[in-house]
């Protein structure tokens, strides 16, 4: 880690409260209190069905809570929405590879909230995807069909997306799953300057050694949060017996 | 030459050419948004259930868009509505609203008094179309244009990837219902064209032939449009000359269309897949 973590508790990124979530009368959530500041790469660890994708889709305003609240920035889900705040970088496998559509189209969606009505894109706009399309290492794929990628590079024009966006809250569904060695390099240092850049980043995985090379904070999560914190001290054998329902994968 | 001019000294084809265009180029441009979204189905079951409203309509003197557009969204809220209620599965939804739309269509044509004739709404008339079903069409064709271009992207990416829409505050459940009687409405327009069987394929086979030919969005949209108007003037040709059903000539057109990029696409045909595994 090349920059040191700081903990700035005086502006949390994004504060969940006794967050509840239940999906026709199927609790998924409930009681999640968390708390992330501005600047920090936190991993998200819970079993399928744990609650993981729940907690997303509360946090990108998908699902209504049934009860508690989250602010991001010190602002309602809405407004964060608004302010273009939150990013998701979904699962290459959740989305329609033979989409008729190019990379470049794929990033500048990233922009649509700060377009008017039409999305009719602004040079600015066109800066930002050039940008992000350089920081990940796509530029010269830019007009290349979404289909024709690799996973990788697909996971990566994703990244490029929410970079676009500029938004201050990223959060990422199993970024690693099959993804290359290159790729992965490249996310781990684009993590860091995002956190060198203020931004909170929530990644969601299974694989726990990803969570010990690259996160600062960690959320232990079994349908509500078990404990979160600094990645050392929350991962105990206990936390994980409690998270895994006593079957802990090795790592 | 005659074979081309002979037709136009007909008042009647003359209109049948222009509405069966108009609404191809509708149907052509919506079929892209439904062909992506997977929304086949969807457009079946609406044109279907459509049906029962042009009979209310007709029966109480309103314009018969007014009453089929009211059964169209209806039929989509009923399906939406079973489908969040019910442990039922959204297709086996759609098969049991939509039948039951079209049943109720079907008694009330045979029970309510009314000068409307069956063959016509379930195969289309557009040789015989109407100077006010014209105005009808062309106020339709009109709503729907505007309403997709403005929404073009938002549209395109609720079909590509509706998290993200949501997450950067975009009102996807506005869309969804936009889109949806967006369709309602191409259904009343392509029923005056080819009838309530047929229409399914004016809102599906242009973007399935389009999709076939290109990676690009913005040509998807084009290729649709022209293949359809191209379909809808060539069909209303071949039945003038033949002597045999419009709609089914427009439909069959489109089809052959459809087969042609299926088996020569440059790149995802099928006789051409082979080469274009090397990059």
């Amino acid at each position: 880690m090349t920059t040191p973590y700081r903990v700035t508790p005086a502006a949390p990124r994004i504060e969940v409260e006794q967050l509840c979530v239940d999906y026709n009368g199927t609790v998924a959530l409930y009681d999640a209190d968390l708390t992330l500041p501005a600047g920090c790469i936190c991993g998200l660890v819970g079993m399928n069905g744990a609650g993981k994708s729940t907690l997303f889709k509360a946090l990108t305003g998908f699902v209504r809570p049934s009860h508690g609240r989250i602010r991001i920035n010190g602002q309602t889900v809405l407004r964060a929405q608004r302010d273009q705040a939150v990013a998701y970088v979904p699962q290459s496998e959740g989305i329609d590879c033979n989409f008729p559509i190019s990379v470049w189209d794929v990033v500048m969606m990233g922009r649509y909230g700060s377009m008017n009505v039409l999305r009719w894109p602004r040079q600015s706009d066109r800066v930002a995807v050039r940008d992000a399309l350089q920081r990940v290492d796509l530029l010269d794929l830019a007009r290349r069909p979404i289909g024709a990628l690799s996973g990788g590079q697909r996971k990566r024009a994703f990244l490029a997306r929410a970079i676009a966006q500029r938004a201050s809250v990223l959060l990422l569904d199993e970024p690693f799953n099959g993804v290359d060695v290159r790729t992965e390099q490249l996310m781990a240092q684009l993590f860091l300057q995002f956190r060198q850049e203020g931004r909170t980043i929530l990644i969601s995985t299974h694989d726990l050694s990803h969570i010990r090379e690259f996160c600062d904070l960690v959320v232990l999560i079994n349908r509500t949060v078990l404990a979160y914190g600094e990645t050392s001290a929350v991962f105990t054998p206990e936390n994980l017996a409690r998270t895994f329902g006593g079957m802990v994968p090795h790592s | 030459m005659t074979w081309l001019l002979e037709p136009l000294s007909h008042a009647f084809m003359v209109k049948a050419l222009l509405v069966s265009a108009l609404v191809g180029g509708i149907c052509g441009l919506l079929s892209c948004y439904m062909t992506l979204k997977g929304w086949a189905l969807m457009g079946d079951a609406v044109s279907h259930a459509v049906m029962p409203g042009v009979v209310v309509a007709y029966a109480l003197g309103l314009p018969f868009s007014l009453g089929a557009f009211v059964f169209g969204v209806g039929s989509v809220a009923a399906i939406g509505f079973v489908k969040q209620k019910s442990r039922i599965k959204e297709d086996t939804v759609i098969g049991l609203v939509f039948t039951g739309f079209f049943a109720l269509g079907l008694v009330l044509v045979s029970k309510v008094r009314s000068n409307i004739d069956l063959t016509h709404i379930l195969f289309g008339n557009v040789l015989g179309i109407s100077g006010s079903d014209i105005q009808q069409t062309v106020l339709i064709s009109t709503l729907v244009v505007t309403l997709l271009l403005v929404f073009r992207r938002d549209l395109l990416l609720f079909c590509f990837d509706p998290t993200h829409a949501r997450s950067i505050g975009i009102n996807t459940g506005l869309l969804h219902y936009m889109l949806l009687s967006v369709l309602s409405l191409a259904a009343v327009a392509g029923l005056q064209t080819v009838g309530v069987i047929l229409v399914v394929a004016m809102l599906v086979t242009p973007g399935a032939t389009a999709y076939l030919l290109t990676d690009r969005f913005d040509r998807m949209t084009l290729l649709a449009i022209a293949s359809s108007v191209l379909s809808s003037v060539i069909g209303v040709y071949v039945s003038y000359w033949s002597d045999s059903s419009t709609a089914g000539c427009i439909v069959l057109v489109q089809t052959g269309l459809f087969l042609l990029a299926f088996l020569l696409a440059p790149r995802y045909g099928i006789l051409n897949s082979q080469r274009s595994q090397v990059p």
